[in-house]
């Protein structure tokens, strides 16, 4: 099962041809991703890493059933990439690219509210790592090595502090069903809240980590979901207790701006509402092995 | 990107939105000629640094003649100042915004910002102005009004009607209140603003609606379409460590700890910080040197942290995702031997071929500590920076 993509799920690469497309895609290809074809408008008709290019995304749906893309497409432009997608009819996202303006994901969420829910595509990032299936497929930029498969599912903010959660885990003989990013920037295409949904409605997942950070409303309202909705344990980290108010720690969403969005104050809340702290970065994957021995 | 207050305004100026008269002054004797230049009797002199909660600070003055305008400009330029929004290092004040004054019937608040949570831009109004929102909505959260704002049509009038209502502002005061926090929404919207505020907003004795106050804060993603407003970049009201860095396209804030960190992402960054917290230590700073982490630019990331005098230590933590231990460890090396790096090392290398990593470092036959884990990196940090300070005072 799992959650987003398995092996079977055919991807399209938009942004295929460019150096860091093509770099990845050949990665996605080596860890067994069904990469069906690659989008780079004005390229169509020619062949890239042994696939077809087509000039949309809407070629791809149509005739190679595209159901997931992956976006490398520079800032200025991937706003407009994320919308074709949407429109083309692929039901998963995952937009790597670092940088894109908010008011562009502003217009992007709000585009995306005009599709009815049962055709709406979900979108993860921008600027995340990707999702991985371990073992089965991987829509992402992450060393896939270092996941093992099995049956604890992981959302976070942070790319490398997802590796190092995945790295803990599997020292511990854990492994994970799905691991998705949802990036560090201030306006994400699914909040946490959003994952934890599928990750209570997936029969493989049995515990979920979430890792998060400082700023922002979207761990304490993933911790309400999880008080009130879930039947699953979820384990959380706060990265930022170090982290000074008002300023910027690297991700653009990573900044303390009000009351509620320092770490410290997040822990408190997320204690509150049930949710099992990790008490450092670096006993992630215990805390995890000490709540799924519980179950 | 934060401007001044006389830059914002000219900018909501472009928009419509009424301000008072004012100029720019780089001198108390410039400053006493824009005072008679403007003309009246009374002047405000407002330094031009990048903070708020400037009047509590002392660094707006009210002069009744030009005399008080020369010396309280005399005062001000070129003084370290200091704001609770600043910290304890200040800003310089290099310019001054000269103002006429204004006569202060009512005061009231107007600002724009993005929601995270509706991820819209949401319009807030108080009737209660020149006050600190954020205290304002702990001890009168009723007296804030918010309206937000959908992303394809825009601000509306009756969107804006609503708000003037809200401030409590009569009928004739209408159509010039539309205008105003209209103004305001397009000047945000067309110059991809994350923030604007205009605290206070106020109500002069002629029925006026005046911007009396002004900042903004642009989103730094957006930059590269906003030419003109990166042109408003005042470097001296940055820091100079973190402008550097910058330059060089890595992330870093300088903290006020002595354990130098330098690691890839930012997630990865907090956390190790965290540790080093947890382990007795104070981080020097937040430095994600990003994915790519080159030789070249390990060095520079080398240079950056060693640049503040107070890092006794230095902590390398780099998951290896895209890239691979063994370069980062070559990087490693060769940074430490360009740089002719005294203090103490400890590197934790993690992901694609660490083994391989491990045995440059080692072989390598410099001093440098090898961590294995997260914890043991940071415990081991914070051990080698007490054995400098212990040193430090047998000496």
């Amino acid at each position: 099962m799992a959650i987003l993509i398995n092996e079977r799920t055919p991807i399209v690469i938009q942004g295929f041809t460019g150096k860091i497309g093509t770099f990845h895609a050949q990665d996605m290809i080596n860890y067994g991703s069904n990469v069906v074809a690659g989008i780079t408008p004005g390229k169509g008709g020619v062949q890239h890493l042994g696939r077809p290019v087509f000039n949309t995304v809407k070629e791809s749906v149509e005739q190679l059933g595209a159901e997931a893309s992956i976006i490398f497409v520079p800032p200025a432009f991937a706003a407009d990439s994320i919308m074709e997608a949407a429109e083309a009819g692929i039901k998963y996202c995952v937009a790597i690219t670092d940088g894109i303006p908010t008011q562009d994901m502003m217009k992007v969420k709000n585009y995306l509210k005009n599709f009815p829910e049962e055709r709406r595509m979900v979108l993860t990032g921008p600027n995340c790592a990707g999702t991985i299936s371990p073992g089965r497929a991987m829509l992402g930029i992450m060393p896939g090595h270092i996941y093992m498969p099995g049956d604890v599912g992981v959302v976070g903010r942070s790319g490398t502090l997802g590796y190092e959660a995945a790295d803990q885990m599997k020292a511990l003989g854990i492994g994970i069903s799905t691991s998705v990013g949802i990036g560090g920037d201030p306006i994400n295409g699914s909040s946490h809240r959003k994952i934890l949904e599928k990750f209570e409605q997936d029969p493989e997942t049995k515990v979920v980590l979430m890792i998060g950070e400082i700023g922002g409303p979207q761990e304490i309202e993933a911790g309400f979901f999880a008080k009130e909705h879930m039947s699953k344990p979820v384990v959380a980290y706060i990265a930022g207790l170090t982290a000074p108010k008002g300023r910027r720690m690297g991700h653009a969403g990573a900044i303390i701006s009000s009351t509620g969005e320092s770490a410290s104050e997040k822990v408190e809340q997320l204690l509150d509402m049930g949710v099992t702290i990790s008490p450092t970065p670096s006993a992630m994957g215990e805390t995890v092995a000490k709540v799924l021995a519980s179950l | 990107m934060d401007i001044h207050e006389y830059q914002a305004k000219n900018i909501l100026a472009g928009y419509g939105v009424k301000i008072a008269e004012g100029g720019l002054a780089y001198s108390p004797e410039q400053a006493t000629q824009r005072a008679r230049d403007i003309g009246g009797n009374v002047w405000a002199v407002k330094a031009q640094i990048h903070s708020g909660a400037r009047g509590k600070a002392g660094a707006i003055k009210i002069c009744k003649t030009p005399d008080e305008v020369f010396s309280a400009a005399d005062a001000l330029l070129g003084k370290t100042i200091v704001t609770h929004q600043t910290g304890p290092q200040g800003k310089v004040c290099s310019r001054l915004y000269i103002e006429a004054g204004t006569d202060i019937v009512r005061e009231l608040y107007l600002s724009f910002l993005i929601d995270r949570e509706y991820e819209r831009i949401v319009m807030i109004g108080s009737s209660e102005g020149g006050m600190d929102i954020e205290e304002m909505a702990e001890s009168n959260p009723g007296a804030i009004i918010k309206i937000y704002i959908e992303p394809a049509i825009g601000l509306q009038d009756f969107q804006a009607r609503a708000m003037a209502f809200s401030l409590g502002l009569p009928a004739s005061m209408l159509s010039q209140a539309v205008k105003l926090i209209e103004g305001c929404y397009r000047a945000l919207r067309d110059t991809d603003a994350n923030m604007l505020e205009v605290n206070p907003l106020v109500i002069n004795g002629h029925d006026e609606l005046i911007a009396l106050d002004a900042k903004m804060d642009f989103d730094d993603n957006a930059l590269f379409r906003r030419q003109n407003i990166s042109e408003l970049r005042d470097k001296s009201q940055e820091d100079e460590r973190e402008m550097a860095a910058a330059d060089r396209g890595l992330s870093y804030v300088g903290l006020d700890g002595d354990i130098g960190c330098m690691i890839n992402g930012a997630g990865l960054a907090m956390a190790t910080m965290d540790m080093i917290k947890l382990a007795g230590g104070e981080p020097a700073n937040f430095l994600d040197v990003g994915g790519g982490a080159s030789p070249e630019r390990t060095e520079k990331a080398f240079r950056l942290v060693l640049a503040d005098d107070n890092v006794k230590v230095m902590l390398v933590n780099i998951f290896a995702g895209i890239n691979r231990c063994d370069w980062i460890a070559e990087g490693v090396v060769k940074a430490v031997k360009n740089i002719e790096l005294t203090m103490p090392l400890i590197v934790r290398l993690s992901g694609t071929n660490v083994d391989e990593g491990r045995e440059i470092i080692s072989k390598s036959g410099l001093p440098i500590i090898m961590a294995e884990t997260l914890a043991d990196a940071a415990e081991k940090a914070v051990a080698a920076r007490n054995d400098v300070i212990a040193k430090r005072q047998g000496e």
